[in-house]
């Protein structure tokens, strides 16, 4: 039996190829709506690897580093490591901000999360857990490790606040959960780029300390002194990074942690839960949303081109009918052409979307599996769409072939 | 192939006393009230009347697509409609006995030449090969084989009628319903096509009603059915040599 269906498609392929193209971009746009939610899930997820920690202990009652703001002492990292199952503990900050790069004809600004290291080689908590060019932080000031994503080469001069570092290194897909890069820089230069004030602050600051007679005491000599050098120095870090002993169970090295420290300690589950179940929660839904809407866009664009190529074959398919042509047959026929539209459509989606992935500013990652899953909803959709048009079909009388 | 229909075709089709009522009570339209009809093996021929009189209604029901109110309709011996359909599968019906040929060819656009007549016996279980061979046998017979491969935008007027009457009777169906065949056609072509229904009855011995208003083509009928309201008067015709 002649394959109706090919037969018209080859027929009129410029029509189909077009309609195709058409259906395959908006295709194309489903699957990376689907590759960008995929991608803020793999940030979160490189986001918690590239820190190399099996606990985060942070300020109590926060959802910190990541998600709300925390602050804790960093000298707080000495007492869990003393803890039962810790073999490495450092501290760490995060500070998402403009990074500027200077000694540059155009100067450009990125935004990027810095965060603030230990200098203690690679392995260690907080550490880029691999480079792509370069070395590791060495030095405690003035150096820098950027993703490439930044855009920074090596030997770069960048300036964080005040203060001016070098490119000592370049790693690659270290981001933030919001999908900014990273810049690694030491700790100690971290913590005064959080908190540091500009030099008018800072006099203001010490004039009024001086004029407070509660903190200015005559009978007190070198109080003010104390005070104004503890006012200039930030004491804070906005977590532990800890790694426990192989085979240790992270509940239990936590436990302690959060009894005797009086601190929040996250587990790996835990924090990922945070990422995903709260962070990027309302991003997914929004991407739900779209992802419903162009699913039934889509069906209606099918719809609506099958039912109008089936109403431009009325006739025939009443001459069809009158010739004893089984309704099976002609039914099949929209069926397959549907299908076949949703086939050019998705093979023409998934190939844009695979070019244009690469171009977008935040990670879109393009999964086999929500490829399958958009292959298997098109042709379902596909097969929906194509009843209006069957039904149509059906309908047509085979008098219709007969003048009068 | 099973579709010489040896039975029917040593009878034609025979119709009596067939009505057909449209809409009940005071609305109710008679457009057929009384046709009485017989056509035999390797005849053509014509049915003639004015607009309203019921020819495409006599047509269709001819043509199994709406059922008459009243009657008895026979293809050869088998009696397809007496006051009910006695056959269960109408569209089999119409696949395998009863060609048509319409007043525009209404070729299948995105088939070729061939398969728009193979199609038929396609449908009726015939292997592709099978079919094409009959058809293309059939084409050549019409004199438009060298068009086989062709479209049907790529063909004539003329071309495109023959093409649409191998289709009508690539199944050798007993009875062949020809729907103001030659209306889009000149005279020259409108006769010849009227020349090829003639051999083709004959060869395939089917019978073969004409609807018709050209008044190019009723000279060259033997016999007419003129139908006026809805009652079929049998008149000769003059039986004009059409070459």
């Amino acid at each position: 039996m002649i394959s109706l269906a090919g037969r018209d498609i080859l027929h009129a392929w410029g029509k189909f190829v077009f309609t195709g193209i058409g259906l395959g971009l908006l295709i194309g746009v489903t699957l990376t709506m689907a590759g960008v939610y995929r991608g803020m899930v793999d940030d979160a997820h490189v986001l918690l690897d590239n820190s190399g920690a099996d606990l985060w202990v942070v300020q109590q009652d926060t959802l910190g580093p990541y998600a709300e703001s925390s602050s804790i002492y960093d000298d707080t990292y000495r007492g869990i490591l003393g803890m039962t199952g810790v073999v490495r503990a450092a501290n760490v900050t995060y500070l998402t901000m403009q990074v500027r790069q200077t000694g540059v004809a155009v100067q450009r600004d990125v935004r990027a999360m810095v965060v603030g290291i230990t200098p203690e080689g690679p392995g260690h908590p907080g550490q880029p857990s691999y480079l792509v060019a370069g070395r590791h932080i060495t030095r405690g000031h003035y150096e820098a490790v950027a993703d490439i994503a930044t855009g920074f080469a090596l030997g770069d001069r960048i300036q964080i606040r005040r203060n001016l570092f070098t490119v000592v290194g370049l790693t690659r897909r270290m981001v933030s959960s919001g999908g900014d890069p990273m810049v690694f820089i030491p700790l100690k230069d971290a913590q005064e780029a959080q908190f540091l004030k500009d030099n008018d602050a800072i006099v203001r600051q010490r004039a009024r300390t001086a004029e407070n007679q509660e903190l200015n005491r005559p009978g007190v000599p070198g109080l003010l002194e104390a005070l104004i050098a503890s006012q200039s120095t930030n004491p804070y870090v906005n977590a532990v990074l800890v790694q426990i002993q192989p085979g240790a169970d992270p509940e239990t090295v936590a436990e302690p942690i959060r009894r005797w420290k009086r601190l929040t300690v996250y587990t790996r589950a835990q924090m990922q839960e945070i990422l995903i179940a709260k962070l990027i929660a309302t991003s997914a839904k929004q991407i739900g949303m779209f992802l419903v809407i162009l699913a039934i866009v889509s069906a209606a664009v099918v719809a609506f081109i099958i039912y109008t190529l089936t109403l431009g074959k009325i006739r025939e398919i009443a001459v069809l009918k009158l010739i004893g042509t089984k309704n099976r047959t002609i039914s099949a026929m929209i069926l397959q052409q549907s299908v076949a539209l949703g086939l050019i459509g998705f093979i023409v989606g998934k190939i844009v979307a695979t070019f244009w992935a690469p171009i977008f500013p935040k990670y879109v990652l393009l999964e086999p599996g929500d490829a399958l899953r958009g292959f298997v909803a098109v042709m379902i959709i596909c097969v929906l769409a194509s009843i209006v048009a069957i039904r149509a079909a059906l309908n047509v009388d085979p008098a219709e072939a007969i003048g009068g | 192939m099973d579709n010489q229909h040896p039975e029917i075709s040593a009878q034609g089709i025979r119709i009596e006393a067939l009505s057909k009522r449209y809409g009940h009570g005071d609305t109710a339209v008679d457009a057929l009230k009384h046709v009485d009809l017989s056509v035999a093996p390797g005849e053509v021929v014509g049915l003639i009347g004015p607009s309203g009189s019921g020819k495409s209604t006599l047509l269709k029901c001819l043509g199994a697509v709406i059922e008459p109110s009243t009657g008895r309709m026979m293809l050869g011996n088998e009696v397809i409609y007496d006051n009910k359909w006695k056959i269960k599968d109408l569209r089999a019906l119409r696949r395998d006995k009863i060609g048509f040929v319409f007043q525009a060819p209404y070729l299948i656009p995105f088939l070729n030449v061939t398969d728009n007549i193979a199609l038929l016996p396609m449908l009726a279980g015939q292997s592709n090969r099978e079919a094409r061979k009959q058809a293309v046998e059939l084409l050549e017979a019409l004199d438009v084989g060298h068009r086989a491969t062709a479209m049907p935008s790529q063909l004539s007027g003329g071309e495109q009628q023959r093409v649409a009457i191998a289709r009508g009777l690539v199944n050798r169906p007993p009875v062949i319903l020809a729907d103001e065949p030659t209306a889009p056609l000149d005279s020259e072509r409108a006769l010849a096509v009227i020349r090829i229904l003639n051999d083709m009855a004959r060869k395939f011995e089917t019978a073969i009603i004409v609807v018709t208003h050209d008044e190019k083509i009723i000279p060259t009928f033997k016999r007419i059915y003129n139908i006026r309201d809805g009652v079929t008067y049998e008149e000769k015709g003059e039986g004009r040599n059409f070459t």
